[in-house]
């Protein structure tokens, strides 16, 4: 019994852990064995109500790896909603043309709505600071990927804590597992108490540093963020932190051998370029997982495999 | 000296009376109970004397009997108020009111972000504490506070 079949993912909190475990297996099956032309005859709409180019690419290419159709629009301005259609006449509409809709909207809770108006599933590929779940299952591939599991790992996050999205949402599905985590940033951007009480309850442990560069020896994984200027009330702050946060060569020296640093890109200057070529760097290839993931909640959720 | 005053709102025979709304949310308490939409007698008070609020405001329904969710709405904006449930011109039932676990359509997003603030989807929220008061929107799952909390 598929308990994904016709659900839609809207926030990572949607899916169980078992049913994540499902995903994370499907997609590796279809990494190693290509499935052909799975979505054969299916039409997925793309509707970018705000540009993402990396990820509408990395969908597009998931579906038509698959042999299937795809149709949408990259912004909203060419589409019908710069003429002032609402999001639910968009959906509606939409969902006579296709079998599932991606969609990506900077309103917060836009993909929830457009879920409960929908006939057709509903993958949410970003809902302003809210939610990126595909986003948040590909860091998990990714992880399981280069660590063989998912129990068990000391993860180090660093840069931005307070607003960024990902590491927020990737927290919560790594809580299921015996996770030791590492908070790294600036006094003004710390991990929100919201994040660190769900820890507590589940009787995970997590430290917090200004710094890693005495304690990255110890980490399984790095997850890198950008530190962004404009988060910062005293611009004089920004100056003081912005070089802590950077990842040089010369930092990954005495790490473990099994260390893998990822990144959800795009990358501005917070890993020096030199890191690229280091065997441990693995944000590009992590940008390809995205695919396999991706096509492997495209096909759970049209119970296809 | 407050039983004087509360003379002058008169005694139903059958019905509910709402006792101990502070009376700057009384109107909120009228709105979110849709009373402006029914033809029943009513007769309300605001600004009476009380030893609990300072001022506080109360309502009487004629011949009606609301539902403990339907009247556990009421408890966002007035948490004390005390519902009495009179039949014959007595007190026969009293309840307090608890604050629901989920609510719907009364409290707006404190998020200017979230959709219900750009389309017109009625407002959900989990409640995650109740005190301190702090609500989960159900679509952009950010948390509304006490100190933000607006009534619709």
């Amino acid at each position: 019994m598929n308990s994904l079949k016709n659900k839609s993912l809207v926030s990572i909190n949607d899916f169980s852990p078992r049913e994540i475990e499902s995903i994370l297996e499907t997609a590796a099956r279809f990494e190693k064995d290509p499935p052909g032309r799975l979505l054969s005859g299916r039409v997925i709409a793309a509707l970018f109500f705000e540009p993402s180019t990396r990820t509408r690419l990395s969908f597009e290419s998931a579906v038509k790896r698959l042999d299937g159709q795809i149709i949408g629009f990259a912004e909203a301005g060419s589409s019908s909603v710069s003429k002032g259609e609402s999001l639910k006449d968009t959906i509606r509409t939409v969902s006579n043309y296709s079998d599932l809709i991606v969609m990506r909207h900077s309103i917060e809770g836009s993909a929830r709505y457009a879920s409960e108006i929908s006939p057709v599933p509903i993958i949410n590929a970003g809902d302003g600071a809210n939610q990126h779940p595909t986003q948040t299952l590909l860091d998990l591939y990714s992880i399981k990927k280069t660590q063989g599991t998912l129990d068990g790992l000391n993860i180090f996050m660093v840069g931005d804590l307070k607003y960024g999205r990902t590491v927020h949402s990737l927290l919560i599905a790594l809580s299921n597992y015996n996770t030791t985590f590492n908070f790294i940033s600036p006094a003004e951007l710390r991990m929100p108490d919201e994040y660190k009480i769900i820890l507590d309850k589940k009787g995970l442990k997590y430290y917090e540093h200004d710094d890693f560069t005495e304690i990255i020896s110890r980490a399984d994984i790095v997850y890198m963020t950008r530190v962004q200027r404009e988060r910062f009330s005293d611009p004089l702050e920004y100056e003081k932190v912005k070089n802590i946060y950077v990842l040089r060569n010369e930092m990954l020296e005495n790490t473990k051998e099994n260390l893998r640093i990822l990144h959800p890109l795009p990358r501005v200057n917070e890993i020096e370029p030199e890191v690229d070529e280091n065997p441990k760097a693995y944000y590009f290839e992590q940008a390809l997982n995205g695919v396999f993931v991706r096509q492997a909640i495209i096909t759970s959720i049209l119970d296809l495999i | 000296m407050g039983e004087t005053k509360q003379l002058s709102v008169s005694a139903i025979k059958n019905g509910t009376v709402i006792d101990h709304i502070p009376a700057d949310t009384l109107f909120s308490v009228i709105n979110i109970l849709g009373l402006e939409n029914i033809s029943n007698q009513i007769t309300f008070g605001t600004n009476l004397e009380s030893k609990k609020f300072g001022k506080k405001g109360i309502i009487k329904v004629e011949g009606i009997y609301f539902s403990e969710k339907e009247i556990n709405k009421i408890a966002l904006v007035a948490p004390a108020a005390r519902l009495n449930i009179i039949r014959d011109y007595e007190v026969v039932e009293k309840h307090q009111l608890t604050i629901p676990d989920e609510i719907e359509g009364i409290v707006k997003c404190f998020n200017p972000a979230c959709i219900t603030n750009h389309e017109p989807v009625t407002t959900r929220f989990r409640i995650v504490s109740k005190d301190p008061l702090r609500l989960k929107c159900h679509y952009c799952e950010k948390i509304t506070d006490e100190e933000h909390l607006t009534i619709i």
